[in-house]
């Protein structure tokens, strides 16, 4: 099928996307938190939470009710509005940026078309660093608004980590963004129709990878949380729901990230050997790519040990950034020669 | 000058790190590390499900204790001589001792202990009673799940020493 660009379904089919896409990720969140929890598990030579219903899958369920019917408390040194207020913007910028991420091409529902994604924006790549740069403010104001030193130690490395690898991590994506002239994230699919971008564009693929892992505050850039140093970083002195708020919104970021690499690297709902599925299998499709790139950051996390502060900044800006702006330009000038 | 003698070692040193070198090893380790990783999930899990699996135990294991009658005669081994008492370092074996009557025999000597008490709270298991015992009356069992809801609970008495214990420590077999 050809892509409808531009294209906007009726509001009230956008309310129930909206919806349906909520409920997704609200339902995906506690399924990585378990994998994440039985994969190291194993990883570790045992077999991770095994108590709470069968193989454990109530786990997450007893964690969320656990954190949700605690007391909310503040230090009295916080502010309270910001403290308030920073958890809300974690998660408001995690599920906004699940919105682009596209499950599948328009889709005739019932004689109306829709778009197996929240929104079609022209600017996907722009929308999602746009977000990114909003949730630093879930971080910042978070660890900040606590009054607390480690709190505040951990949102103060939390910004300086996450400046310096989201411009690895968006220069990771130009390469792509000239070999397929577009920014909408469905163009980039439909442009990997020959070949997945990931073999063009490996070294884009791992400087993204990386950038991402640095960016989701993730093993081994967790040095906001850094647990053993910071105590837990910049939510520290959180508690209760807003602390479960946070949990959700650092794995909801990988969910998205897992996304973005899926729909920019490994062709989206494309399937290779020139498999043309119905449309309905788009969607699991994606999710599958998603899972296999979710194992992959929970593997990651298995292996490396956190490192140092000046390793991580020498790494982002020694060897990352150079890295990528030469993928850039090479990938410009082969873009020119070949046209 | 200083020359390094014959006794002098060469240590093996790894590479200096940094430059294209280092990372083209560090990149190497870190797929190295990955495969480790991997490999750990082929292995299973090594967890003993302790409630439900219990770790055997070996034969010379110190639980907790047990004392004993004659096979035959269904007599007391212990005959109140309170040499347990006497070299328990924690202090925690009480013996009252009482004399054997025709009418009321208990135990095979002339004497038997009236009261037996050991304070399992304070008993570190280190099995000198068992060894000052001269009639092999005490022994330390296998028995290691000894939790309760309170202290008083943890005094055992004659008759609970003397009954035979639920087997709930498997005992480690000769090849394992």
């Amino acid at each position: 099928m050809i892509a409808l660009v531009g294209y906007y379904e009726p509001w009230w089919i956008q309310i129930l996307k909206g919806i349906v896409i909520f409920a997704v990720a609200l339902q995906l969140v506690p399924v990585v938190l378990m994998a994440e929890r039985k994969i190291m598990g194993r990883m570790q030579g045992r077999y991770g939470p095994n108590r709470v219903g069968p193989y454990g899958a109530l786990q997450p369920l007893a964690d969320i009710l656990k954190l949700l019917t605690k007391e909310q408390f503040r230090p009295t040194t916080s502010v309270g509005f910001l403290f308030a207020l920073a958890p809300l913007i974690s998660i408001l910028t995690a599920v906004a940026a699940f919105a682009i991420i596209p499950f599948g091409d328009v889709q005739d529902i019932f004689g109306t078309p829709v778009g197996l994604y929240g929104i079609d924006v022209s600017i996907g790549p722009l929308y999602l660093f746009a977000l990114g740069a909003i949730a630093f403010y879930g971080i910042m104001l978070g660890g900040w608004a606590s009054g607390s030193k480690y709190s505040f130690l951990g949102a103060m490395r939390g910004a300086a980590q996450l400046i310096s690898y989201e411009v690895s991590q968006g220069l990771a994506l130009v390469g792509v963004i000239f070999t397929a002239g577009t920014l909408s994230l469905t163009g980039i699919v439909h442009a990997q129709e020959g070949m997945w971008f990931i073999v063009p564009q490996f070294v884009g693929f791992l400087i993204f990878l990386v950038a991402s892992f640095a960016e989701t505050n993730r093993a081994p850039f967790d040095l906001t949380e850094a647990d053993a140093e910071l105590v837990g970083g910049y939510n520290t002195e959180y508690g209760g729901g807003r602390f479960a708020s946070y949990y959700f919104a650092e794995y909801l970021n990988v969910l998205v990230v897992s996304g973005i690499v899926t729909t920019v690297f490994l062709g989206g709902w494309l399937l290779p050997f020139g498999i043309h599925p119905p449309g309905w299998v788009d969607p699991f499709v994606v999710l599958f790519k998603m899972s296999l790139v979710t194992f992959l950051f929970i593997w990651v996390r298995a292996t490396l040990p956190r490192l140092r502060y000046d390793q991580l900044m020498s790494f982002g800006w020694k060897v990352l950034l150079p890295l990528a702006t030469l993928n850039a330009l090479v990938t410009a000038i082969l873009v020119v020669a070949t046209h | 000058m200083w020359t390094p003698g014959d006794d002098m070692l060469a240590v093996q040193r790894g590479p200096e790190p940094g430059g294209a070198g280092g990372a083209y090893r560090a990149f190497g380790e870190t797929l190295r590390g990955l495969k480790t990783t991997f490999a750990r999930i082929a292995e299973g899990p090594h967890t003993i499900q302790y409630p439900e699996e219990k770790v055997p135990v070996y034969p010379r294991f110190r639980g907790r204790h047990k004392l004993h009658r004659f096979e035959d005669t269904k007599l007391e081994k212990c005959v109140g001589c309170s040499l347990c008492a006497a070299a328990c370092p924690a202090d925690c074996i009480r013996v009252v001792a009482a004399e054997n009557t025709p009418e009321n025999r208990v135990s095979a000597g002339e004497r038997y202990a009236a009261v037996y008490e050991i304070n399992l709270s304070r008993c570190i298991f280190c099995g000198y009673c068992e060894v000052a015992c001269p009639f092999d009356a005490i022994t330390m069992g296998h028995d290691y799940e000894l939790s309760d809801y309170s202290r008083s609970d943890l005094i055992f008495t004659k008759e609970m020493l003397l009954a035979e214990p639920l087997e709930r420590a498997p005992l480690r077999t000769e090849d394992e």
